[in-house]
């Protein structure tokens, strides 16, 4: 039962996302058989906001401008200088570096499915991939732009970029503004979607074959005494393991328990004398750490950052939102430990609630990396850096 | 934290140059007097049930609920007066329970006041929990209020004296709900004659503030969210103009106006009780007042706790609610109704079906 009605959902799913998916140089645009290598196998449809559809001109023109270097202050710095393709579209670094070696104090997430999230950074601060966009340009240790008129200035006089944004948004000149820039570029990373890994075909196939023996057992773990799935969701039709949340899992906050009661009240303070919260939180490293704190102000946002996806994981390393973790078995650990690391540290107090010791063995957590390492999607399972998981 | 966050955001918004040093819900500190410096408030943390396992081990959960809510009330700007513990830091009375509550309250920057709660009495009858955090009732003034602490959790000497062969037993039949082999709590002739004594000396246009365990009405007897000679206590607050009541023991949000009397209670940090409504194998009188608490998402496992600051406004109390995961609350008397309200959940149109399903 289960078998047939993801068959049809399957289909469904290549419908609805086929904008997307056609503009995807590589073997998805021209397998004849598409349903049997659906590369959105395991994921819902793409959402896509009406005011900016999917178009494969628009798709192109994003594809441009992400790799666009001109858009820094010293024609160094593109998107994909920190979301390389080539690196499950991260760094493959602890935290970002920007133009003349700045760097941040976050670890740069993949663009990969970063179409379903349902916010934006690692705190949500931005509700979209338009918003989100628009601000690393203008980050003082990342593009390191004043403002945005310098790319303004090369889209609108560029012959090229000219006759794409007129061709995708009817506009040129003064009309030719930042929401354009940011619409293409989201419409580009919207097309970055990956899903058919091993996991889907065992999972949403039946393909017992797909997952290796350890694989499965990591999977139980990952779905009983390792509590992952709890946030790491998976749907009965589909799997984004994500629940878009935030929570204080004891990463960052840790190192910094004595100060938070000063810090909470420095950033108000310094927010409401009008501060931005995207450059106070990338280029202070102890604000960085209250996390979601920083753009809600609740105490329950304290130190908690979104639930990263774990699709193409492997890929991405190192981990968590300060890259402080540099395999998936030390995150395992950390969880393990019951949010912190090392063993016997002291537990932050505003951990959230369902972060508590494991007591996994050492074959549990082996078992359960090994599940992860499933979770590439095979349009990148041949591109996975040294870096990756052991 | 949404009603907070507003609040704040408004007052930053107009209050310019006077917003820095000032940040956290410091807009919902209200005028109390004329006086500027006579304005205050205090932070309420209750029923933590601090629980010990063997050895150094103690419930991860209730330990997790208490030291959030000390780290949270260390964040509190401007700085409370003082906190106020609502009883029940320990779930069985032991010492080993009462000096590990004890460490993660010593968290707190602040001057604090226990209650006295029944699971921290009925082991020893309150004579550790003496040594640790002083008399079992007692009273003070502070900025022109006067401030009373019972211990309302006692109850008819018989029962305590005379029916159990170990402390241990009497302890754990004290503990339980629904329990046949229970007793109800009462404040006890003993401190009422204290408390008719404490009260002559004050004027009847001081605002009073009692703290008890259990509430000083009744409302559940089966859960003893009631105390035998709340009548009499309430009959002795009588005479003065503005009297406040804060309780815990019930870990939810109730709020009455008996007469002169208002009632509120706190949360705690431990877990949520359902609203006596929802079960009702007897009779129960919660008060028509209480708008209650939308049901606790189970994903969250500290939802439907939490603790609360408490702004003295005009000699009535304000209660601020900091529910972890779930929206704040307020409950502030309204000076033309004359009774506590819930400032966001009044109107029946308004309500949640959470709030309907407990």
């Amino acid at each position: 039962m289960r078998h047939l009605f993801l068959l049809t959902l399957g289909v469904a799913v290549f419908g609805c996302s086929q904008a997307a998916f056609s503009q995807q140089s590589g073997p998805a645009n021209t397998d004849p058989t598409p349903a049997i290598s659906n590369n959105l196998l395991g994921l819902p449809p793409v959402p896509v906001p009406a005011n900016n559809p999917q178009t494969p001109a628009k798709i192109a023109l994003g594809d441009k401008l992400f790799h666009d270097k001109r858009f820094s202050i010293d024609g160094t710095i593109s998107c994909s200088s920190c979301h390389d393709a080539g690196k499950g579209f991260t760094d493959n670094l602890p935290v970002s570096v920007g133009h003349g070696g700045l760097t941040g104090t976050r670890n740069a997430p993949t663009v990969i499915n970063a179409a379903f999230s349902k916010s934006q950074f690692w705190d949500g601060r931005e509700p979209d991939l338009e918003g989100q966009s628009k601000q690393p340009f203008v980050n003082p240790v990342e593009a390191g732009l004043a403002n945005h008129q310098p790319i303004l200035d090369i889209v609108r006089s560029d012959p090229e970029y000219k006759a794409a944004f007129t061709e995708v948004f009817k506009v040129s000149g003064q009309q030719l503004i930042m929401d354009h820039v940011s619409k293409a570029i989201a419409s580009f990373e919207r097309s970055i979607v990956a899903g058919n890994s091993p996991f889907d075909r065992y999972y949403f196939k039946g393909d017992q074959t797909a997952l290796t023996e350890q694989q499965q057992r990591g999977f139980q773990v990952f779905l009983a005494q390792g509590r992952c799935v709890s946030c790491h969701t998976i749907e009965q039709d589909h799997a984004l393991f994500t629940d878009s949340r935030f929570y204080n899992i004891g990463v960052g906050i840790n190192a910094i328990q004595q100060d938070v009661p000063r810090l909470a009240q420095a950033f108000l303070e310094a927010k409401a004398r009008g501060g931005d919260v995207d450059q106070m939180v990338l280029t202070d490293k102890k604000s960085s750490e209250l996390g979601r704190f920083a753009v809600t102000d609740g105490f329950n946002d304290l130190g908690a950052f979104k639930t990263p996806t774990l699709r193409n994981i492997a890929l991405t390393a190192p981990y968590m939102h300060d890259g402080s973790l540099k395999t998936l078995k030390e995150v395992v650990t950390h969880y393990n430990n019951g949010g912190v690391t090392p063993v016997g540290a002291q537990v932050n107090a505003f951990l959230s609630g369902g972060i508590r010791p494991l007591n996994l063995t050492d074959a549990q957590i082996n078992d359960l990396v090994a599940f992860m390492e499933a979770l590439t999607s095979e349009q990148y399972a041949k591109s996975r850096p040294a870096t990756g998981a052991q | 934290m949404n009603s907070i966050n507003h609040s704040r955001r408004n007052f930053l918004k107009t209050g310019g140059a006077l917003a820095l040093g000032s940040t956290l819900p410091v807009s919902l500190v209200e005028l109390a007097f004329a006086e500027p410096s006579q304005n205050f408030t205090f932070a309420y943390i209750s029923d933590a049930h601090i629980q010990h396992i063997k050895g150094n081990r103690f419930v991860r959960n209730w330990d997790r609920g208490l030291i959030r809510a000390v780290a949270e009330a260390n964040l509190l700007t401007p700085k409370p007066d003082f906190v106020m513990f609502g009883g029940d830091l320990a779930q069985l009375g032991s010492q080993a329970e009462l000096d590990h509550g004890a460490e993660i309250m010593s968290a707190l920057s602040h001057k604090v006041h226990y209650v006295m709660g029944e699971h921290d009495y009925y082991l020893d009858l309150g004579a550790y929990w003496e040594k640790l955090f002083g008399p079992q009732y007692h009273s003070f003034d502070h900025k022109g209020v006067h401030f009373i602490v019972l211990n309302s959790i006692r109850t008819y000497d018989d029962w305590t004296y005379k029916r159990w062969p170990t402390a241990e037993q009497r302890m754990i039949e004290m503990a339980g709900l629904d329990n046949p082999n229970g007793s109800p709590f009462m404040v006890g002739e003993e401190q009422r004659k204290w408390l008719k004594a404490d009260l002559d000396k004050v004027a009847v246009t001081t605002p009073i503030v009692v703290f008890s365990h259990s509430p000083l009405q009744k409302i559940y007897k089966g859960w003893n969210f009631w105390t035998e000679d709340a009548e009499q206590i309430q009959t002795l607050l009588k005479p003065f103009k503005k009297v406040s009541v804060i309780y815990g023991h019930v870990h939810q949000i109730q709020y009455n106006q008996i007469g002169n009397i208002s009632f509120n209670s706190v949360m705690a940090t431990a877990w949520p009780w359902p609203y006596p409504a929802s079960y009702a194998q007897a009779e129960q009188y919660l008060p028509k007042l209480t708008v209650p608490m939308n049901r606790a998402d189970p994903f969250f496992e500290r939802d439907a706790t939490g603790w609360q600051f408490i702004n003295i406004a005009n000699g009535n109390v304000d209660l601020n609610f900091t529910l972890y995961n779930n929206a704040s609350r307020v409950v502030r008397f309204d000076n033309a109704k004359k009774h506590p309200e819930d400032k966001d959940y009044q109107p029946e149109s308004t309500r949640i079906d959470p709030q309907r399903h407990y």
